[in-house]
């Protein structure tokens, strides 16, 4: 019975619908407030508040970003040009300069291993771990589900600090003067296990386990919390199968990490076991200057087989949310259902289900067993399935809608495109046979940067343009945002594109110079390329964070509760966020998230209840 | 609009399933699930190390076995502990409490015993990887039971420090702290049972 005229303005107004229908918690007659939000400190600082902590997550993982990013800059300034003198970064990077006697400074080949590993170190596991799944998880599950705030807001605040420390830890180790840990950021034995390996490995290695041991401690804090506030601190009416997809997905990232990441710990200890009291889990045969060292017995694939059943799980833990804000964004902006929820729902726990069982594609040409290997194949290759269900639904999506370009959208739709181009080159790779030729090349960068770097880093950015008005009541610049988001999507296409043929061509990553490898000798042009595309890319992306501080305080102010008229809960709180998210009663749901453009009403919240003659219901 | 509103509430009572486990024991049950996946990683590398050879064979101290009685104990005596606070026998309660605690120790000193007697007869440290996995995965047990222990500590100043009263706040206090002690039982009854399997 679908009318012409689509009504814009709900039926009923929220708040009338909370009132009548919500469910009063007594939580306000508590003054629960008041032991989070007294003071500075515990407002800004020691904040228990869900939305305080992700404000926290978001900006540090920034910070992370940029020192990460920078990082990246300075590796391909030296890669794309070699030939030109980086004295001027000698104020910054001091010794890790050296110039030589024609004047010309370069930068010192253990630094540019050091700087290798502590990009990969920092953009996987302090930008798109803690960054992307700490921000949007502390800010959406509570707000999305119902809740006054997490299962325990102490162990959330815990889990920012844990984090934080773990960052200080990473940050103090670029200052040593062996410098940080060069060995990349897998740590493979025995540059890792052994201390006197490279310079990198002595006290560089030994801070950067201990930082990434407290960093598994906080990704745990944080992944119980999330997951026990999805399943205990639901409203009245939210079953799972209402929950918004963003929701789903946190809960399965974490679920993940909560999976994967003790077993990284377990790798560790007894990494620490090898450097510290010398057994040889990791370690056999090893002469280092013509003296066979007292290691006898060990083996390095072990630390691969464990190390990469959190390594492959954790590209997951980095996407899922990607998907999850995607989800929710692409359709409150094409003003349509989510095309399939039940089937987006389980291809999440699929991929999650697989992530599992195919870690060893890392290790093809590590020398395991082919037969094995066949095993590994099959199930790399049936992640395809899932992910095209997600890609269509997107499409689909889409397809037919009243698209809003804004850029939140534009990121959402660039996550796709990535999300195909970056797939796709995974089907490749997870052939070993293939891998033979494409292993450890630039067509494995190309590939990871595009389908879990950028891609995820499009979530974000999509997911802070979408809520932005949840963390500070005002929207960032949109004019900016599009100038952001047009120079990002060309950008990163220019960075990663040709590396695929870099790849394809054989040439190795990771290597300083390829000046004594005559076959290489064409792709001189190329790496220009790449590096200039990479340094007007990061100018882009310093127009996002002067858009975001610039909004915070100067940003146009949000005026009405729902500005994107979506239907889910958190834009039936109030615009000034206050501590317990709800001023009164919880919210009741009465339907799932997606009712958009049905019998001809644009939008009809999750608090409305079932209308007289109204259509299928979900 | 008084039949509407009834079938909205059943509805919602329908689509409501609240799980009904405290907050804080499913933050608790989670948490352990992700100390299984830690010691799970470690018996598998076990496995996998064995099958690559060059691989020590000896057999376990004898002390660890009866160390497993001790901790079972351990857990016997915090039961009927439980049991005793439920029904504010204060005496009874704070006893079995001190009598859990003290095995508690118990079982750490007789660990470091067993590192001894292992090393004594032949497997010190480094000697092989075999070895050094026996030592590996029981200090990491006995770490956890260090944090058990704590819990334990805590217990025992609340149960000698107030009155006894049987409070909601408290009994899921000493439930978690309960759970958890349970927890490194079995952990420690699976891990024996694996290492002497696996000989």
């Amino acid at each position: 019975m679908a009318t012409a005229v689509l009504t814009t303005a709900p039926l009923q107004s929220d708040e009338a619908l909370i009132e009548e229908f919500g469910y009063d918690d007594h939580f306000h007659e508590h003054h629960h407030g008041d032991k989070y939000q007294s003071n500075f400190v515990s407002h800004y600082i020691f904040s228990q508040d869900h939305k305080m902590i992700s404000k926290q997550f978001l900006i540090t993982g920034m910070i992370w970003a940029i020192i990460g990013g920078a990082m990246s800059l300075v590796f391909r300034m030296q890669l794309g040009f070699p030939e030109e003198s980086l004295a001027w970064l000698q104020p910054v990077l001091g010794k890790w300069i050296s110039i030589g006697p024609d004047g010309v400074g370069v930068l010192v080949q253990d630094f540019y291993y050091a700087l290798v590993t502590m990009h990969g170190t920092i953009l996987v596991f302090f930008v798109l771990t803690a960054g992307l799944s700490g921000t949007f998880s502390n800010l959406l599950i509570p707000l999305m589900i119902g809740a006054r705030d997490m299962a325990s807001p102490l162990l959330n605040m815990l889990s920012y600090w844990f984090f934080f420390i773990s960052g200080t830890i990473m940050f103090a180790s670029l200052f040593l003067s062996t410098g940080p840990f060069a060995g990349g950021w897998v740590a493979y034995p025995p540059l890792s296990a052994l201390p006197q390996a490279m310079d990198g490995s002595g006290a560089g290695m030994t801070l950067w386990t201990i930082s990434l041991v407290l960093f598994v401690v906080s990704v745990l804090l944080g992944g119980i919390n999330y997951i026990t506030t999805v399943l205990n601190l639901r409203t009245k009416g939210m079953s799972m199968w209402r929950l918004p997809l963003p929701i789903w997905a946190f809960f399965v990232t974490a679920i993940l990490g909560l999976l994967s990441f003790p077993v990284l710990t377990s790798a560790f200890f007894l990494m620490m076991l090898d450097r510290g009291i010398g057994t040889s889990f990791y370690l056999s045969d090893i002469y280092i200057g013509g003296a066979a060292l007292d290691h006898v017995g060990g083996s390095p694939i072990l630390y691969q087989h464990l190390f990469w059943f959190l390594g492959h799980p954790e590209v997951y833990i980095i996407i899922l949310p990607a998907f999850g804000i995607v989800s929710e964004v692409l359709s409150v902006n094409s003003r349509k259902p989510i095309f399939g929820y039940q089937a987006m729902v389980f291809s999440i726990l699929a991929i999650a289900f697989l992530a599992f069982i195919v870690w060893a594609h890392h290790m093809f040409m590590s020398g395991i067993n082919p037969f094995i290997a066949n095993f590994f194949v099959i199930f790399t290759l049936i992640i395809a399935v899932p992910s095209a269900v997600k890609v269509f639904n997107w499409i689909a999506t889409l397809y037919g809608g009243n698209i809003r370009f804004n850029p939140a959208s534009l990121f959402a739709i660039g996550f796709v495109s990535m999300f195909i181009s970056g797939g796709l080159t995974g089907i490749w790779l997870g052939n070993s046979a293939l891998d033979i030729q494409l292993h450890d090349t630039y067509f494995v960068v190309a590939h990871f940067h595009i389908v879990m770097g950028v891609a995820a880093f499009f979530g974000m950015y999509s997911g802070v343009y979408h809520w932005f008005p949840k963390l500070y009541g005002r929207f960032m610049n949109e004019t900016l945002g599009k100038l952001h988001f047009w120079g990002t999507m060309i950008g990163a296409y220019c960075v990663f594109w040709p590396m695929h043929y870099l790849g394809m061509a054989g040439v190795p990553r990771r290597y300083y110079s390829f000046d004594s490898f005559q076959t290489f000798g064409h792709f001189d042009g190329m790496n220009k390329f790449i590096t200039i595309a990479a340094l007007i890319t990061f100018g882009f992306q310093l127009l996002f964070v002067i858009n975001y501080f610039w909004s915070i305080w100067r940003g146009r102010k949000q005026m009405v509760k729902n500005p994107y008229q979506a239907n889910t809960l958190e834009w039936t709180t109030p615009i000034e966020a206050t501590h317990g998210n709800w001023p009164g009663k919880l919210p009741t749901v009465q339907r799932w998230a997606y009712d958009y453009s049905k019998d001809g009403i644009d939008f009809i919240s999750q608090v409305q209840p079932t209308m007289e003659g109204e259509s299928v219901e979900h | 609009m008084s039949a509407v509103n009834t079938t909205i509430n059943k509805r919602m009572e329908a689509a409501t399933r609240r799980n009904k486990v405290h907050p804080l024991k499913m933050v608790l049950y989670i948490g352990l699930a992700s100390l299984v996946m830690m010691f799970i990683a470690l018996t598998s590398a076990y496995i996998v190390r064995r099958a690559a050879g060059n691989w020590l064979e000896f057999s376990i101290p004898g002390i660890f076995y009866v160390n497993t009685l001790v901790i079972i104990a351990s857990s016997i005596t915090l039961h009927f502990a439980y049991r005793a606070f439920k029904r504010e026998a204060a005496v009874a309660y704070k006893s079995l409490l001190t009598v859990s605690f003290v095995l508690g120790i118990a079982f750490l000193v007789m660990q470091y015993l067993g590192w001894e007697e292992l090393a004594a007869q032949g497997v010190p440290l480094k000697i092989n990887p075999a070895g050094d996995f026996v030592y590996a995965i029981s200090w990491l047990h006995a770490l956890h039971v260090v944090g058990g222990i704590a819990a334990l500590a805590v217990a025992l100043v609340f149960a000698y420090a107030i009155r006894l009263r049987k409070t909601p706040a408290r009994q899921l206090r000493l439930e978690l702290t309960i759970t958890y002690w349970h927890f490194v039982d079995v952990l420690w009854i699976y891990l024996i049972i694996f290492l002497s399997l696996q000989r």
